[in-house]
């Protein structure tokens, strides 16, 4: 499996991250070393193996469905970018 | 009276509690201490106004019932929330973040007593071996190669961590490991640190890289120093879903130092090709003094050892890329300025882009790529397969009826800041060889450090737990610190 640079920027994309068209023969190449690494995992007989979900056998807690710390807006706004009239500030979303 | 800085906790805890020092005076000592080794880069945000207000209210509740860490000053890692003061696990895209909360571990120290001298360098989201990642620039180790004045690295991800405890500017501090960020730093520092069982920590408030890996430990001057800081550490905590609810015992009252009829298995798949042979000679003295405390020792095979690292390195990232899609420059730190006519989908990318560095975003990219639609099977599931394998392997040794098991904690000494710029990813991420199938099979792990090589730097050995028994872990690596009798310290230059 090979990384060409439009699979590099696919995933640039893909994780949201801005990647200039310059930097993705280098990215491409990068990948395909970390992924030749990973490869490795296909000598790996793995048939009837059950994914690992939890590494300790336990049953994940539920609590009950109810409002634990709500009516914190400010402190949950404090460290906003940008915070008016009580909500997060973004650029356009929808025309 | 010896310098207060270089006082271990135990020393401290009892010198306080007889009342022939304060806590003030520890306090003042470290922060002194903290003022003097700028050059060593490992406080990142110093916070003595705090401390002196702990340090004070410590003094003034200081009895021989006080809890067990009052007056104690450490230093937290950037990754763990503190409230009101930076924490942005050393990286540019939580520039200015000040959480309104407290990380249940650090509330756990601060209800023990502790005083918080400040916010330690690390990797950038603790992704690195090397301290090499940070925001804040490169953590320096106080160790240095004889006369040989090269710059080397403290290790990482808990870089800071390990350089503020080995150079002495506190007593101890808090580390995070999710491949082996806190073994690995700790055996190239000369220090100890340990990750206890996943679970035994909650991860509640520390910033999140890979979750079904991370877990917060102690690293400290000793053993003993390294069990008080983990009984305050650990609880049970509601917050965190996955934060095991079983008792926490008195890990200082398993130190008896008598590891008598108890099995130390050597796994022979740690014997790497082009192992040096000083570490060779460390792992065979190890066995010897464990052997001579009465400790019977085996060979064993933990056949899927191999796969762990390429295992972790798709793991890891597939959680890390999960986990950082938070960052987005709406609810807190960076957002990068925008142009005219850019919408929100420009915002993520620039504000990405400029607010993770290259690590991290290749990170984030290797785990978009492993989790994405056609080869999350090939990749992802694979690594969860060979996971439930590895764990498998301790399984099966543990069965075995091996209590501990002795490994290498590094495959070399401490190396120099930039020595491993031109090399490849996967040749830093070699660093965790033997640490990161620990993290894999979530059991406590432990580095000691055991010798001195020829260049004059530290190394350590790790020792490996069966889940949930740290009591027994941490006797066992107190009879190999016994014998070891490790006690150098670095040459002051900074």
């Amino acid at each position: 499996m090979s990384i060409d640079t439009d699979t590099a920027a696919r995933v640039a994309k893909l994780a949201r991250i801005k990647v200039e068209p310059e930097a993705l023969p280098a990215l491409a190449q990068e990948f395909n070393t970390i992924l030749g690494f990973i490869e490795q995992l296909n000598e790996v007989d793995v048939e009837g193996v059950e994914p690992m979900t939890s590494v300790e056998p336990m049953r994940l807690k539920r609590r009950e469905d109810v409002v634990t710390e709500g009516g914190q807006q400010d402190k949950i706004l404090a460290n906003a970018p940008d915070a008016r009239e009580g909500f997060f500030a973004v650029p356009k979303v929808v025309e | 009276m010896t310098d207060l800085n270089t006082l271990k906790i135990a020393e401290a805890r009892d010198a306080l509690r007889k009342g022939e020092v304060t806590s003030v005076e520890l306090t003042e000592a470290c922060l002194k201490a903290i003022e003097g080794a700028k050059a060593l880069n490992a406080f990142v945000h110093d916070t003595p106004e705090i401390a002196m207000e702990q340090a004070r209210a410590a003094d003034a509740r200081n009895a021989p019932d006080a809890p067990s860490l009052n007056g104690i000053p450490l230093g937290i890692k950037d990754l763990f929330c503190t409230k009101g003061v930076p924490s942005q696990a050393a990286s540019f895209i939580l520039n200015g973040f000040k959480p309104e909360y407290e990380s249940t571990v650090t509330q756990n120290l601060f209800d023990a007593g502790a005083v918080m001298l400040g916010k330690l360098n690390m990797d950038e989201f603790a992704m690195g071996s090397s301290n090499e990642t940070s925001t804040y620039g490169n953590a320096v180790n106080p160790w240095r190669r004889g006369n040989d004045d090269t710059a080397l690295t403290p290790g990482g991800s808990s870089g800071g961590s390990a350089s503020a405890v080995a150079a002495d500017l506190c007593l101890g501090a808090t580390g995070t490991d999710t491949g082996g960020s806190i073994r690995q730093p700790a055996a190239f520092v000369g220090i100890t640190g340990i990750k206890p069982t996943y679970g035994r920590c909650s991860r509640w408030g520390i910033i999140a890289f890979a979750s079904s890996l991370d877990q917060a430990g102690p690293m400290a001057k000793d053993v003993r120093d390294t069990a008080i800081m983990l009984n305050a550490m650990c609880s049970h905590d509601p917050k965190d879903s996955t934060s095991a609810d079983i008792p926490v015992p008195d890990f200082e009252a398993a130190l008896t130092g008598d590891i008598r009829g108890k099995t130390i298995g050597i796994p022979r798949e740690y014997r790497m090709d082009g192992m040096p042979e000083e570490i060779d000679a460390l792992w065979t003295r190890g066995k010897e003094m464990l052997r001579d405390a009465g400790a019977k020792i085996v060979d064993i095979s933990l056949p899927h050892t191999k796969y762990a690292l390429p295992a972790y390195y798709v793991i890891a990232p597939a959680e890390a890329s999960s986990n950082l899609a938070r960052y987005d420059g709406v609810r807190y730190g960076h957002r990068a300025r925008l142009a005219q006519g850019d919408g929100i989908t420009e915002m993520y990318e620039k504000t990405r882009a400029e607010g993770f560095g290259k690590e991290v975003q290749r990170r984030v990219m290797v785990g978009t790529y492993v989790l994405s639609a056609g080869f999350y099977d090939a990749y992802y599931n694979r690594a969860r397969r060979v996971r439930t394998l590895i764990k498998k392997d301790f399984e099966d040794a543990f069965a075995q009826g091996v209590d501990a098991i002795l490994t290498p904690a590094t495959p070399s000494a401490a190396f120099g800041l930039g020595e491993m710029a031109e090399a490849d990813p996967v040749q830093m991420y070699l660093n965790d060889v033997f640490t990161v199938t620990v993290n894999l099979a979530g059991l406590p792990g432990i580095a000691v450090p055991t010798g001195i090589d020829r260049q004059g730097l530290p190394l350590g050995l790790q020792l490996i737990g069966r889940p949930y028994e740290e009591g027994d872990l941490l006797n066992t690596a107190y009879a190999l610190e016994t014998a070891a009798g490790f006690v150098a310290k670095p040459a002051k230059w900074w």
